[in-house]
């Protein structure tokens, strides 16, 4: 991976093989986490009358997906006010669909325009939103699974089952990075 | 928040305080999380908000050393419309009354 540059309207990356691999696997299983909570989303005969989607009034169990899809209010662990519960479950449900469309939809992007060979990557300005927004939804999820934190080490000791992951998540840091560099306005 | 640890970056001290509250009614709160980019979330908030790239940063400054920011303030569906855009942007925001 050099990185990525932007000529115009065009942002510029190249992946080989292997970073290729990594990028799909990662993108496709958040896809498929995101696409299971969706299917999760209450059936309602008056959302088919009314076109109005709901989704899930309740947080997922799940840490990971918990940070992808978070409360609309910040609730207090040991004493949440209780119409802050009310008022973030009808939030949820209200906007969940959208957000899982938008998340699985950015996924799809980059698995689309990353070919499985790797080689150069050519992405309109669009494409490249949906590719940082997809490679930050991929951070989150390594990073809640690693328990990262703002001063983690380089590296981990050997011995910590963490440390093969971790180098993945600090080179998909670089590479959202640089991504940005080249999307600044 | 986090920068990639390839590259070394100076920290610059936080600036300036917390927008105002003005005399608004809802207020669109960005929380600090060890994951996010600290040059992505500038991205978002310029992005998202078309602040300029002076206040995206001071914003994100203050995300990142104070723990939270105030980003935008307004009407109830004004702020729940801005923090599922940034939830979409995969930041971790909620909304809250103005106190």
């Amino acid at each position: 991976m050099k990185r990525w540059i932007r000529d115009g309207d065009v942002v510029i990356g190249r992946l080989d093989r292997q970073e290729a691999a990594v990028v799909r696997g990662l993108v496709s299983q958040i896809q498929d986490m995101l696409l299971a909570r969706a299917e999760e989303a209450p059936q309602d005969e008056l959302a088919e009358l009314t076109g109005i989607r709901t989704g899930p009034s309740e947080a997922p169990d799940d840490p990971i997906l918990g940070r992808l899809l978070p409360d609309f209010h910040r609730l207090d662990d040991d004493a949440p006010d209780p119409d802050e519960v009310n008022s973030a479950a009808a939030l949820r449900s209200l906007h969940e669909p959208e957000l899982l469309d938008h998340k699985t939809g950015a996924a799809e992007i980059v698995l689309q325009t990353c070919s499985p060979d790797g080689g150069e990557i050519r992405l309109s300005i669009g494409e490249a939103e949906a590719w940082l927004a997809s490679l930050n939804d991929v951070r989150l999820a390594l990073g809640t699974a690693l328990d990262v934190t703002e001063d983690m080490p380089d590296e981990l000791p050997p011995e910590d089952p963490r440390s093969p992951h971790l180098g993945v998540y600090h080179w998909l840091t670089w590479v959202q990075d640089t991504l940005v560099d080249a999307m600044m306005p | 928040m986090t920068t990639p640890v390839e590259q070394e970056r100076t920290q610059p001290e936080a600036i300036g305080e917390e927008i105002a509250a003005e005399d608004r009614p809802w207020q669109t709160v960005v929380w600090n999380d060890p994951v996010n980019l600290m040059s992505y979330v500038t991205y978002v908030f310029q992005k998202l908000f078309g602040f300029s790239r002076d206040k995206a940063t001071k914003l994100m400054l203050d995300v990142h050393h104070k723990g939270k920011a105030i980003v935008t303030s307004g009407t109830k569906d004004k702020v729940e419309a801005d923090v599922a855009k940034l939830h979409a942007a995969g930041l971790w925001a909620t909304m809250q009354r103005a106190s």
